[in-house]
């Protein structure tokens, strides 16, 4: 997993509450077996007409949206399945952050693990970064996750909270399953006294 | 001070306790299906890794198969090539696998708990956000993502952070000819669909005590529809006449040692929870979601709100499912016509459920126009009802009767509703082109979808008069 220290880039708003995976990738991508190449699928439905045009309404087939990478929301994102390729495709399209003033908890949970920050910030303070958004075109913010720190080029900035140990996981790319993996004695010790009573 | 059920439970699993850190916990049953677990295997491969545990691992197909005949090539070469995977992944790594063509091929969350593999105080984790179903037994069961599943499989465990709790007590007796479905709908259409996020549910009180096993899955299974981690119900005699003799259920002294055991299970008189609810079942009625989520509910008597009966902050989420719905604020419920009926899914798609659903069907004709299916939830499922003629019932009707799968719950298969298309559906979701795209999803229990499929609108299925002994 990519490590993530801090990240500079522009904000695309998608003000819309509720916006669930089947949203985020709809089902007749999930049965591909890569775990790339995902991003071209990113919000489908809306990005793309029943032809399979790109619809031009849709923000991130706006310029400058297009390159965006800080990805601002409403509350509840990502509710619904637990596809990982949810963040996969979020991931894939270019977005590193997601700021939202609540998430859904099995995606939130997967962000982490693909390199994305997801960024719980409060209601008014989501609502007057749509504002800029809107009154600067090509707005960028910056996310410093070392200093915990959120900010742009015109003097806004305020410190964010993220758990302690989530942030290390994305500031050095942590693979957990080998930090798992360093206690294997301690699991090989509870399995010989942890009684199971299905016989297989 | 006493501890709840959830805390019993997580606490019999910790391996690992660190400051600051999740916990490590033990999973005692891995359930993994074709849609989220190929990529995992490929970590496995990458890291040269093995899986720890193929012994508590359990793999089924169900999401992305075709339901109709299965001796035929699928359509879907991507889907094939999925399943294709799966099988492979199973074969290399050691894991058993309900292939098929095997009798025990199902829904992942209808087999395990038909075979007796779920059972109370386990942990079981799946890849799948409906895990939760398992809670009915007592059992902490929650969904997980790709890399967790990696995780699993490496290790037989997960780091995690222990959530709030919350009791929801379900207070008096649930009304005659109202199901589990319409409670676990009420609850979430008065508390909104991400009301309980980051905490485990213990669902309580008469109500669910009074509900067979069947149905107390039906209300866990909704438990992430209300956005909660897991829902739990506490075993009791239930829990236990319904594993007893179930084919991976403990035997003999093993079973007596078991029962002890599982009596333990239950949040202790004096167990804090972070939050209760109480929540009255007397005045439910049956539900019918009319929006895009499944806590936008109304009573099957009731009318489709508009923007102005729900508070501001709810004003844009109303009028966007209104728009997408197609649906005018004011309209009876009574007066949306539907042209699609699906009965399944690991909310309702148990044998209980079709006996309700057939109960109605019963020397009925399906209504010109509407196109029905009934899809079991297991090929174990599908074998009872065909043995006790409800398959009969419903071919006879009009309906289309199924192999086992997921189905139109989530159309990753060919069962796809089509633009414009308006679904009765027994599922747990409702959004934005779950079925299909640009098709209208109304959430129902069994026995509504039946008499809407019939009466191609919905009914008080409460008045529906039922032709006893015609047609079987």
């Amino acid at each position: 997993m990519e490590a993530f220290k801090t990240h500079q880039g522009i904000v695309a708003p998608l003000d819309r509450a509720n916006i669930d995976t089947d949203a985020i990738i709809p089902k007749q991508f999930l049965k591909r077996i890569e775990r790339s190449g995902y991003g071209e699928f990113l919000f489908y439905d809306w990005r793309y007409t029943s032809e399979e045009q790109e619809n031009p309404e849709f923000l991130l087939n706006q310029e400058p949206y297009r390159n965006a990478s800080v990805l601002l929301t409403r509350e509840n994102f990502g509710c619904g399945s637990s596809r990982e390729h949810a963040p996969w495709a979020i991931e894939d399209f270019g977005f590193r952050v997601i700021i939202a003033p609540s998430f859904a908890d099995i995606f939130y949970n997967n962000c982490f693990k693909n390199g994305i920050l997801p960024l719980q910030l409060p209601a008014e303070e989501v609502e007057g970064l749509f504002s800029k958004t809107a009154e600067n075109p090509g707005y960028k913010l910056t996310i410093n996750l070392e200093q915990q720190r959120i900010m742009d080029s015109q003097g806004y900035e305020r410190e964010f909270e993220v758990d302690e140990y989530r942030r290390e996981m994305l500031l050095k790319g942590l693979d957990e399953i080998s930090a798992t993996i360093q206690f294997e004695t301690q699991i090989a010790d509870f399995e010989r006294t942890h009684k199971i009573y299905y016989s297989r | 001070m006493g501890k709840t059920l959830y805390e019993k439970i997580w606490d019999r699993h910790i391996v690992v306790e660190q400051e600051d850190q999740p916990d490590i916990i033990y999973i005692d049953l891995h359930l993994i299906h074709e849609v989220t677990s190929p990529q995992a295997f490929d970590g496995l491969r990458l890291a040269n890794r093995q899986v720890r545990r193929p012994d508590r691992t359990l793999a089924t197909m169900d999401h992305a198969i075709p339901t109709t005949d299965r001796s035929l090539p699928f359509e879907d070469k991507i889907a094939a090539k999925q399943v294709e995977a799966l099988r492979k992944n199973c074969q290399d790594f050691g894991i058993e696998l309900f292939d098929l063509f095997s009798t025990k091929q199902g829904i992942v969350h209808i087999i395990a708990p038909e075979l007796g593999l779920t059972q109370p105080g386990q942990t079981i984790v799946c890849g799948d956000s409906h895990t939760a179903t398992h809670g009915a037994f007592g059992t902490l069961a929650f969904g997980i993502g790709t890399s967790e599943v990696e995780h699993v499989l490496a290790t037989q465990t997960l780091k995690q952070y222990k959530s709030k709790t919350m009791a929801v007590n379900f207070n008096g007796e649930l009304p005659i000819g109202v199901t589990a479905k319409d409670l676990i709908l009420a609850l979430i259409g008065q508390y909104g669909h991400d009301f309980a996020t980051g905490y485990v549910l213990e669902y309580r009180g008469e109500a669910i005590r009074n509900l067979t096993m069947e149905e107390r899955m039906t209300v866990c299974n909704m438990s992430i529809e209300i956005g909660a981690r897991a829902g739990l119900i506490a075993p009791d005699e239930t829990t236990f006449k319904y594993l007893e003799g179930k084919e991976y259920a403990p035997k003999g002294e093993e079973w007596q040692e078991a029962l002890e055991d599982w009596r333990e299970l239950k949040s202790d008189k004096d167990a804090q929870f972070d939050r209760i609810v109480d929540f009255n079942c007397s005045v439910i009625e049956p539900q019918v979601t009319w929006g895009t989520n499944p806590g936008l509910v109304a009573s099957v008597n009731a009318a489709v709100p508009g923007p102005e009966d729900v508070p501001e902050e709810k004003r844009r989420m109303v009028e966007s499912a209104l728009a997408y719905m197609d649906l005018a604020p004011g309209t009876a419920i009574k007066d949306i016509e539907i042209n699609t009926v699906f009965i399944g899914s690991c909310t309702n798609g148990r044998i209980q459920d079709l006996r309700e659903a057939a109960k109605v069907v019963n020397g009925y004709q399906v209504a010109e126009e509407v196109r029905a299916l009934v899809v079991p939830g297991s090929q174990f499922v599908k074998q009872q009802a065909e043995s006790e003629g409800l398959a009969k019932i419903f071919t006879d009707a009009g309906f289309e009767w199924r192999e086992a799968g997921c189905s139109m719950c989530l159309g990753m298969n060919p069962d796809i509703a089509k633009p414009g298309d308006r679904v009765a559906s027994t599922s747990n979701r409702n959004f934005e082109g779950r079925q299909g795209r640009d098709s209208k999803s109304h959430l129902v229990s069994p026995s509504m979808a039946a008499a809407a499929a019939i009466e191609g609108r919905f009914v008080d299925v409460r008045q529906w008069p039922i032709k006893i002994g015609e047609g079987v």
